[in-house]
């Protein structure tokens, strides 16, 4: 049998009986593999996989929850639509770059470029000012086009990407993403050059206008409940533990029989739909598209939010993007509106200085203070005793 | 070289010749003029990205503030320049300026973060941010041009092509002798053993007795000294202004990509192919000049994940 041979009768034997050693362990984690070999997942056989599922949701959650829909009741227009509809679309794309980056660990700077393909196709199918380009599709149709192109469109820059590792894919990923944003600002035929597309607005369906603050945001809200669900299910699902196996020993994965590049693959082709779906979100609140959405300061302000909120957790994305949402908002009021930038990256490096895991990593570190110091007392405490 | 590679290079090879026999039965001026503009292009490139290089194959880390220190360089220089009225002293300026900056970046930021790679690109990143604002707060947003001295500036009568921009050339020479000086340096000098030694095996460099973070300072200061040199030369042949520092980012990173990270000749090779690219899609193909670099950058990476003369890190 030849190398390549048995590779491959590895890649095709090995993986189902690897996982399910992985199933029987009695961790925490293993409770929440549903529907995998069912047969031998012995911990769960009774319960529903929705039931499982639910068991994940604590009572933090559902007072974020509760938090969320109580918010546009009590803020106002501005609060609910600038900054938190828009926090939820930035965190989305982010949230694509933290699931692979934090949990396959590549990361790409190009995930901007992915909801660029995805807003830029919506753009070109549905309505835009540019009749000439857009082809007035009904919005549903144009979504799903959209979200397919794309999911394509990163699958590829995957496969180009995962040919390298570490820093050489954040170059690869920045070319690309370049590449591309010279590409629309070139081409008048399908990107209409410099310009780009206005009166992308959300559609209406039935009774439901989306362009109204209220129905967008939960719109993005509910998008982004959905993603960072199936984030964090995804992640504790075989795929996933495989994905963090694979960002931690590529080799020893590969030895014990996992298909290394198809699993980064479809890591790809997943933060694909998550990015999408953040894009079409993005040019919906914008209401317009042009290079200058997906240039290189877009490209890395992801990034930035990433890392600013920690790649740890798929929260990190979404507390990056609100941090970051604010940021822009209301650090004009402290120094000049053209000086945004400056505080951006100021904020950017302090915290890659001095907390590499962002905002939730400081969290962390403080509750690990707190611990340790109420610690410290009782031991102190029971001295005295 | 094995029969399969052999075959891709013919596969390569066969279509451009073709393709240039082409463009020189059309319109041999133009294709002339194209190749020379793409060679001074590529020249450009190579002393941008030849520093980009150098930093990585030594200390592993991608310096993403390389454009930074290039407009520094420039904006350093046009300083000099309006003040001197001497364009040497200005690519002096624009090279010591970015040198000590690069120096700076080297002691205060990486040497603190030593192997973690990632945190490094991720500094670079920041930096270059807040660089390219505070530059864009000092400088605005105004467009900015050197008066290189008349000697340089006028053209040159070539055979065909009839007048080309003596600059051009001139710039196409520096590259040249930049070039060679490096490879001198790299491989004649005892510096240059030593640098070579530590991208080979930075652990037994160190072993053997050698200051090794002041191997990296040199490193890091004679890479962004290029760039900033660069900033000058390239700033007169063509303008400053803000957003080039992106521009030659992204030119100097798909040299490398191209090229093979850490490897010399491999910018060399990089900037040849995407300087020319650039250019001949310029000429012939106005709208789509960007694919053809990207083109070429998958095809390299599709065939030769580690760039044309990149080694297995």
């Amino acid at each position: 049998m030849s190398a390549a041979q048995w590779r491959r009768a590895m890649n095709t034997q090995l993986p189902r009986a690897q996982v399910s050693v992985v199933t029987q362990a009695p961790d925490r984690s293993a409770t929440s593999f549903p529907g995998y070999i069912p047969t031998q997942d012995l911990f769960n056989q009774n319960k529903s996989w929705l039931s499982r599922a639910w068991s994940i949701i604590r009572i933090r959650h559902s007072l974020v929850l509760l938090g969320l829909f109580i918010y546009p009741l009590i803020a106002s227009p501005f609060f609910t639509y600038q900054i938190a509809a828009q926090s939820m679309a930035l965190g989305l794309i982010a949230l694509s770059l933290t699931f692979l980056g934090g949990y396959g660990g590549m990361v790409s700077l190009s995930q901007m470029t992915v909801a660029g393909v995805s807003g830029y196709l919506i753009a070109i199918f549905g309505t835009s000012s540019m009749t000439a380009i857009s082809l007035g599709w009904p919005w549903w149709l144009a979504v799903i086009f959209s979200i397919l192109i794309a999911i394509v469109f990163a699958t590829l820059v995957g496969w180009l990407s995962i040919r390298t590792e570490g820093i050489h894919t954040i170059m690869i990923t920045l070319a690309i993403g370049v590449a591309f944003f010279y590409l629309t600002q070139q081409n008048y035929v399908l990107f209409n050059g410099f310009q780009g597309f206005s009166k992308i607005g959300a559609p209406t369906v039935g009774d439901v206008d989306f362009k109204d603050p209220n129905a967008f945001y939960f719109l993005s809200v509910g998008c982004a409940l959905l993603s960072y669900w199936s984030v964090k299910y995804l992640v504790r699902a075989p795929f996933g533990m495989a994905l963090q196996g694979i960002r931690d020993n590529p080799r020893r994965m590969n030895s014990l029989g996992f298909n290394i590049t198809a699993h980064r693959l479809a890591a790809h082709a997943f933060a694909g739909l998550l990015a999408s779906v953040g894009g079409i979100l993005l040019i919906w609140y914008n209401n317009r598209i042009s290079p200058g959405s997906i240039n290189t300061g877009a490209l890395i302000n992801i990034l930035v939010i990433a890392v600013l909120g920690g790649m740890k957790h798929p929260i990190g994305a979404f507390i990056g993007a609100i941090t970051f949402v604010l940021l822009q908002n209301f650090a004009i009021d402290l120094v000049d509106r053209q000086r945004f930038n400056l505080v951006i990256g100021s904020v950017f490096l302090l915290i890659v200085f001095f907390s590499p895991d962002g905002l939730l990593g400081l969290w962390q570190k403080l509750r690990v203070r707190w611990a340790s110091s109420g610690r410290d007392e009782r031991i102190q405490g029971s001295r005295r005793a | 070289m094995k029969r399969s590679e052999l075959a891709f290079w013919w596969l390569l090879v066969l279509p451009l010749v073709l393709l240039s026999l082409w463009g020189l039965d059309e319109d041999a001026t133009l294709f002339l003029k194209t190749t020379l503009n793409g060679l001074t292009l590529a020249a450009l490139y190579f002393i941008v990205a030849s520093g980009f290089t150098l930093v990585f194959g030594l200390m592993r880390n991608v310096n993403l503030a390389h454009g930074s220190l290039f407009l520094i360089g420039a904006y350093v220089g046009w300083i000099v320049g309006e003040y001197t009225g001497s364009w040497l002293l200005a690519v002096l300026a624009g090279f010591i300026a970015a040198a000590i900056i690069g120096v700076l970046i080297q002691i205060i930021v990486f040497r603190r973060m030593q192997g973690e790679d990632l945190r490094q690109t991720l500094v670079t990143i920041g930096l270059s941010i807040v660089l390219a604002d505070l530059m864009l707060w000092y400088f605005g947003g105004e467009i900015y041009t050197f008066d290189p001295p008349a000697w340089i500036y006028g053209t040159t009568s070539l055979p065909i092509i009839e007048k080309f921009p003596t600059y051009r050339l001139i710039v196409l020479c520096i590259s040249i002798v930049i070039g060679l000086g490096l490879w001198t340096v790299l491989t004649r000098t005892r510096i240059g053993m030593m640098i070579r030694a530590g991208v080979d095996d930075r652990g037994m460099l160190s072993a053997s007795g050698v200051n090794v973070q002041r191997i990296f300072a040199l490193t890091f200061a004679l890479g962004a000294g290029l760039a900033g040199l660069a900033g000058v030369v390239g700033g007169t042949a063509l303008s400053i202004s803000p957003g080039e520092d992106t521009r030659y980012l992204l030119a100097s990173l798909v040299v490398v990509i191209v090229g093979g990270m850490g490897s010399v000749p491999g910018a060399a090779i990089g900037a040849l192919l995407i300087g020319l690219a650039e250019q001949f899609g310029q000429a012939y193909a106005p709208t789509y000049s960007v694919v053809f670099t990207f083109v070429i950058m998958i095809i390299a990476l599709a065939f030769r994940p580690r760039g044309v003369l990149g080694k297995a890190i």
